[in-house]
């Protein structure tokens, strides 16, 4: 597995990177104006991520398929979210599907 | 505290009990997927961002190297940086620590605020809250995940894509994103097998050269809810 010096570093890197992204505008913000095409060019990329990432968690354990309750769970999580349900709601229904379907199957 | 009123004190409240219940599932899947116990309160610390540390922990499980797992990490965060153009004025007088605390949900509550001092004091009650119940729960969990080793029989591996894809809807409710994202999305899953382990994920981003999203007259931000 990865060394707890590399897992240090990692986090604090991050953490930087993170501060100063929030940093920025407090600091510069009657210096320096974003260009609302980077600005939504870095949204849209940071949604690409998100999703890629949703879509990839909930059909592979690596490089294997997952079983079909975990898609299943997510695709009720994505209805939940689409009609607004609360956060909380969404969580707790879509962990219930997959361990009820889990247990059923 | 008490200019805020009952109503918003309470939204706050249960806005921060999901949080905490995102962040015990944040916990128990960082620990029993074989990541240290110390790993998710250090990171809800230091980093105090949600999607940005279970993109972390999901890379690092995956195989990618620590180097992709922290620059996927900035770029989800890079969404950030619209936020302190958004608040410089509401976190004028203790800027340092006001940006430590700019997190989605915290910015969404402030800017429903319209009277400057009320923005203020919900940006402040509803952050220190926010850094406090997502460390609670990232330390509930990581003791959970330690005890329970079949995260998957409770469900729990649900629940991180669950997670996501919540706080990523109201940006796909945007026409030209959910379409960027739809075709990162199939690109990054029919890559999959075929990639090293964790970088399928990043591959999803040549949506962008492919579908140059233009301008859009609307500004939602990314990811906000």
């Amino acid at each position: 597995m990865i060394s707890t010096t590399t897992l240090l570093v990692a986090a604090g890197a991050l953490g930087v990177a993170t501060y100063a992204f929030r940093a920025v505008g407090p600091v510069l913000h009657t210096r320096l104006t974003i260009s609302e095409t980077t600005r939504e060019l870095m949204s849209t990329g940071a949604t690409v991520l998100l999703v890629a990432l949703c879509v990839t968690s909930a059909l592979f354990d690596g490089k294997e398929w997952a079983d079909p309750a975990r898609p299943a769970a997510i695709v009720v999580a994505g209805v939940m979210a689409w009609r607004r349900w609360p956060f909380l709601a969404i969580v707790l229904v879509a962990a219930g599907v997959a361990a009820t379907l889990r247990a059923l199957l | 505290m008490e200019q805020l009123g009952r109503p918003l004190l309470r939204d706050i409240l249960l806005v921060n009990v999901a949080i905490g219940i995102v962040g015990i599932s944040y916990g128990a899947i960082t620990v029993s997927q074989g990541l240290p116990i110390w790993l998710p309160n250090l990171m809800s610390v230091v980093v105090l961002g949600g999607a940005s540390q279970f993109l972390f922990t999901g890379l690092l499980v995956a195989g990618a190297s620590p180097v992709a797992a922290v620059v996927a990490g900035a770029l989800v965060n890079a969404r950030h940086l619209p936020f302190g153009f958004a608040l410089a004025d509401t976190v004028r007088r203790h800027p340092w620590l006001g940006s430590y605390l700019m997190i989605d949900e915290v910015v969404a509550f402030t800017l429903a605020q319209r009277d400057e001092e009320r923005r203020r004091a919900t940006f402040w009650v509803c952050g220190l809250c926010l850094l406090f119940f997502w460390n609670l729960g990232s330390l509930i969990g990581a003791l959970a995940g330690q005890a329970v080793s079949d995260t998957e029989r409770w469900g729990l591996d649900a629940a991180f894509p669950a997670v996501l894809l919540a706080l990523v809807l109201p940006a796909l409710r945007d026409r030209r994103v959910a379409k960027v994202a739809a075709l990162g999305a199939v690109i990054a899953v029919v890559l999959t097998p075929f990639l090293p382990s964790g970088t399928a994920v990043l591959s999803s981003l040549l949506a962008l050269l492919v579908l140059r999203p233009g301008k859009r007259e609307s500004t939602a931000a990314g990811g906000g809810r």
